[in-house]
């Protein structure tokens, strides 16, 4: 007899539907898999045929076969073993034959019949109801994730035992526990408050949440760049839904959520040996990278200088698209990775801070080239992180602006931003081109002075006018204004990036 | 238009020709660019010619004075030879005065003649120090109305250049190639704002590439313009004492910037200290050696350097926290502002020239505080 359940597997960020086709038949008893199952799957048999009668079920002494349509794709993982039991069961008549009807089944099993979660359930459950199926069976573990889909009924079963109830119309299962998402209010996202003093960093990371710039920050080691960056999700505007819903997605496809719909944005800070790959994603059976872990979120390269230069080569395109395409045979995956960046550098190869530094200027300048390049060519403010006076660190606790407070700034700036831009193809002022640039950064006749002035003296580049004008533009955001004053120019050319080749000249 | 006469002219053309010649035969050990330079036209022709070169004396036949003046007006290059009255008398003292100087820029060909012009010159490679000392000399003197030479090398030289036009002062370029030619290329853009508001010099004809050897023969031009030759950083031995050893043999003042006594390119700087030469701390030092500390022409002088100084006291609190390198929030604690209008604050200081940028955002202070 032969039949036919759905499944999801996970390609990348997202599922794919793979049909399990299981034929039993009088022969020599046989469990073949065909379909290009890797050895994950192929051992599924194993597992398979356990579950099965260790449950108390029959597992069938004829000649069975699956094939996991379509079957040109390639399988990896576990997650086909229930659709293959469920195959053998209908298959084989222990169940009733209609009974998964509209269902799509997800999960591992244990060889003593248990189910077991696998990653990437919110995308399955995405795939499953985008296909049209109304239930998902998948293991209590992965129910919550899941049931975050809405549209589609999902079914959390503990063990094969409750499944063949399920099927049998004995048992329902109680629909998943929905425990309460986290609220901005009580996250555990580190506080800006914490942060002494970096008057500087701070309004950087302010002008940087507010218009999706890119920040490169320099400091001494040790000055605090790190729990600095940490603190930029906390005041970019909480995500939208639909947000949350992709960043739950991903994480849960790369086995790092909750299960918990995400509220707070990513923040990822890879370490500067991590390879192009770990960065952008691929591998043979391709996984996400850094940049698309931080999609939505924040992703913070410290000791920017230390990462390969092919690493960060690499970063730039998907930075720039929002999106990183893996080609792998004939077939291409598409990472979503719209992150903001965030940089961090010591301020010169000896790395001792202004007082005691040693360097000469071409030590400098070479290490400044060494950064320099397509990436840098993406931020468009830098600060300067020092280590607080120690004033600054037994200052009251509570003196300093809390996160809540500059996320409100923020919101209100990306309100104004999302206003003017409505029909453009930025979403924030860090986003747009020369042209969007030009049309809404205009400046008042003070203003154009300050910039010309800063040109004509030789401090300023043609390249470096765009990104002066759009984060002027930010900064008058900030301020709630439409224009854009002379101050805002200043404050903007104070922020700039210089780059080694202008301070050559 | 062109103070030069033909007979000059060709001579400052024949050197342009045998520039390659020289270069060789210099190549060869105990052999002086100076011996050289002295030599009558046929003399130096002989001296460089070699057999394979063909007939020495067609070169100096060769010479059409309407085209090249033609090729010059076409590169917008002047000249002025010795017998022209604006032709710098000071220059006359060395033995191999080039007999015909190639002018470039929107200057007054008479500003050559300045009798208290000063040389400011260093290494290629200099400390943020040297960078900071000879920004500020040239800014400094470059107020004062005094001539301010240099070579528009890399480092020291670019510096020296930034300072004076910042400061709107009289910058007086001397090149080891042609006036026409942007050398060393990164600094072309700074070459074209002395061009505009000063002059470029040289003894090469307009087109010349820069030789080995005309480097120190610049050097003998650039001692010989000034009355006081100071160098700012410099290793030993270096470009820049060459030029401090034309000025001794001229009988010019010589002045040094004291430098860090561990650091490889104030070692050429220490050790003409150590010589003799004047300590320079300012460019106050140059003003009194050139005008005396008493006179009415130094206070004068002196208050001109000082001016373009900044009124505004929260400007001024900020230079001030710049030059105690503290960071961006110390200045905005020593300045009593948020750090906005800090920032903002600093922008306009740099684009009066008082602070730069380094690549990595550092704010340096590169003028006087006044």
């Amino acid at each position: 007899m032969l039949a036919s359940i759905a499944t999801f597997a996970l390609t990348g960020v997202d599922s794919r539907e793979v049909t399990v086709e299981v034929d039993v038949r009088r022969g020599l008893p046989a469990f073949t898999v065909v379909g290009l199952p890797d050895t994950g799957v192929r051992e599924a048999r194993e597992r398979v045929r356990a579950a099965l009668l260790n449950s108390g079920l029959e597992f069938p002494l004829q000649r069975i076969t699956a094939n996991l349509a379509p079957a040109s794709m390639r399988k990896a993982g576990t997650g086909f073993d229930l659709a293959l039991a469920v195959g053998v069961l209908v298959a084989s008549g222990q169940v009733p034959a209609g009974a998964p009807d509209r269902t799509a089944v997800c999960g591992e099993l244990s060889l003593g019949g248990v189910l077991r979660p696998v990653r990437g359930a919110l995308a399955g459950a995405l795939g499953a109801r985008a296909a049209g199926y109304e239930r998902l069976v998948v293991a209590v573990e992965n129910a919550e994730e899941a049931a975050l889909a809405g549209g589609l009924e999902v079914l959390p079963v503990p063990s094969l035992t409750r499944l063949v109830g399920l099927l049998r119309g004995r048992w329902r299962p109680d629909p998943p526990a929905t425990r309460p998402a986290t609220q901005p209010g009580s996250s555990p996202l580190p506080d800006l408050a914490d942060v002494r003093g970096q008057q500087d960093a701070k309004r950087a990371l302010e002008i940087a949440a507010a218009g999706g710039h890119n920040l490169l920050m320099v400091g001494p080691p040790g000055a605090g760049k790190t729990m600095t960056a940490r603190r930029l999700p906390g005041i970019l505007p909480p995500p939208s839904f639909d947000e949350a819903l992709e960043i739950t997605r991903i994480r849960g496809a790369a086995g790092l959520g909750d299960g918990r719909l995400a509220r707070e944005r990513p923040f990822r800070a890879p370490h500067h040996t991590t390879s192009p790959q770990g960065l952008v994603g691929g591998g043979p059976v391709p996984r996400p990278g850094e940049i698309t872990l931080a999609h939505r979120g924040v992703l913070f390269l410290d000791e920017i200088a230390e990462f390969s230069r092919a690493a960060l080569e690499s970063l730039r395109q998907p930075l720039e698209d929002g999106v990183v395409e893996i080609i792998r045979g004939q077939r291409s995956l598409a990472f979503p990775s719209r992150a903001m960046l965030v940089a961090a550098c010591n301020p010169c190869p000896c790395a001792r801070g202004a007082a005691d530094c040693r360097c000469n200027e071409v030590d400098r300048l070479r290490y400044a080239r060494r950064l320099s390049g397509p990436l840098l060519d993406r931020i468009d403010l830098i600060c300067e992180v020092q280590p607080p006076p120690a004033a600054e660190l037994v200052a009251r606790v509570g003196a300093a602006e809390r996160s809540a407070a500059v996320r409100d700034r923020v919101v209100a700036a990306r309100e104004r931003q999302a206003r003017r831009l409505a029909g453009d193809e930025a979403l924030c002022n860090g986003h747009m081109d020369g042209r969007a640039t030009r049309r809404h950064a205009v400046l008042g006749a003070r203003g154009t002075e300050r910039l010309l002035g800063s040109v004509e003296a030789g401090t300023l580049t043609g390249r470096g006018h765009d990104r002066v004008l759009r984060l002027a533009r930010t900064i008058a955001d900030l301020a709630g204004r439409e224009r854009i004053v002379a101050g805002d120019v200043e404050e903007a050319l104070g922020y700039r990036l210089v780059s080694p080749v202008e301070i050559a000249a | 238009m062109t103070g030069a006469c033909d007979a000059c002219l060709r001579r400052g053309y024949l050197v342009g020709r045998l520039a390659a010649r020289i270069a060789a035969m210099l190549d060869r050990p105990g052999k002086r660019v100076g011996a050289l330079l002295s030599l009558p036209e046929e003399e130096l022709v002989e001296a460089v010619a070699d057999r394979s070169a063909g007939d020495p004396a067609a070169l100096l036949r060769g010479f059409e004075a309407a085209r090249a003046r033609a090729e010059m007006a076409d590169r917008q290059v002047r000249a002025l030879c010795r017998h022209d009255g604006r032709y710098p008398p000071q220059l006359l003292q060395l033995q191999d005065a080039p007999a015909v100087l190639f002018v470039s820029g929107a200057g007054d060909l008479g500003l050559l003649a300045h009798d208290s012009s000063v040389a400011v010159v260093g290494t290629r490679r200099p400390s943020p120090y040297g960078r900071e000392v000879a920004q500020d000399l040239g800014r400094g003197l470059g107020a004062a109305g005094v001539p301010v030479v240099s070579g528009l090398a890399l480092g020291i030289d670019a510096e020296v250049h930034r300072g004076c036009l910042a400061a709107d002062g009289l910058a007086v370029a001397v090149l080891a190639c042609g006036p026409d030619v942007a050398y060393p290329r990164t600094n072309r853009r700074l070459y074209e704002r002395v061009r505009e508001h000063g002059l470029v010099v040289s003894e090469l004809p307009p087109g010349q590439r820069p030789y080995r050897w005309s480097f120190p023969a610049r050097n003998r031009i650039m001692a010989g313009l000034a009355r006081i030759t100071v160098v700012v950083e410099a290793a030993d031995p270096s470009g820049s004492l060459i030029t401090t050893q034309f000025a001794t043999q001229l009988g010019r003042a010589v002045g040094a910037v004291p430098g860090q006594v561990t650091s490889r390119v104030a070692a050429g700087t220490n050790n003409l200290l150590k010589d003799g030469a004047a300590v320079v701390t300012g460019p106050e030092d140059l003003l009194d050696e050139l005008f005396g500390s008493q006179s009415d022409e130094g206070r004068a002088a002196r208050t001109r350097a000082a001016a373009g100084a900044i009124d505004d006291p929260v400007q001024l609190r900020l230079l001030e926290a710049v030059e105690a390198s503290l960071g961006i929030d110390g200045i905005c604690a020593h300045a009593g502002v948020p750090v906005r209008e800090a920032r903002a604050g600093l922008s306009r200081l740099e684009r009066s020239g008082h602070v730069r940028r380094d690549p990595l955002g550092g704010y340096r202070r590169t003028a006087v505080p006044c």
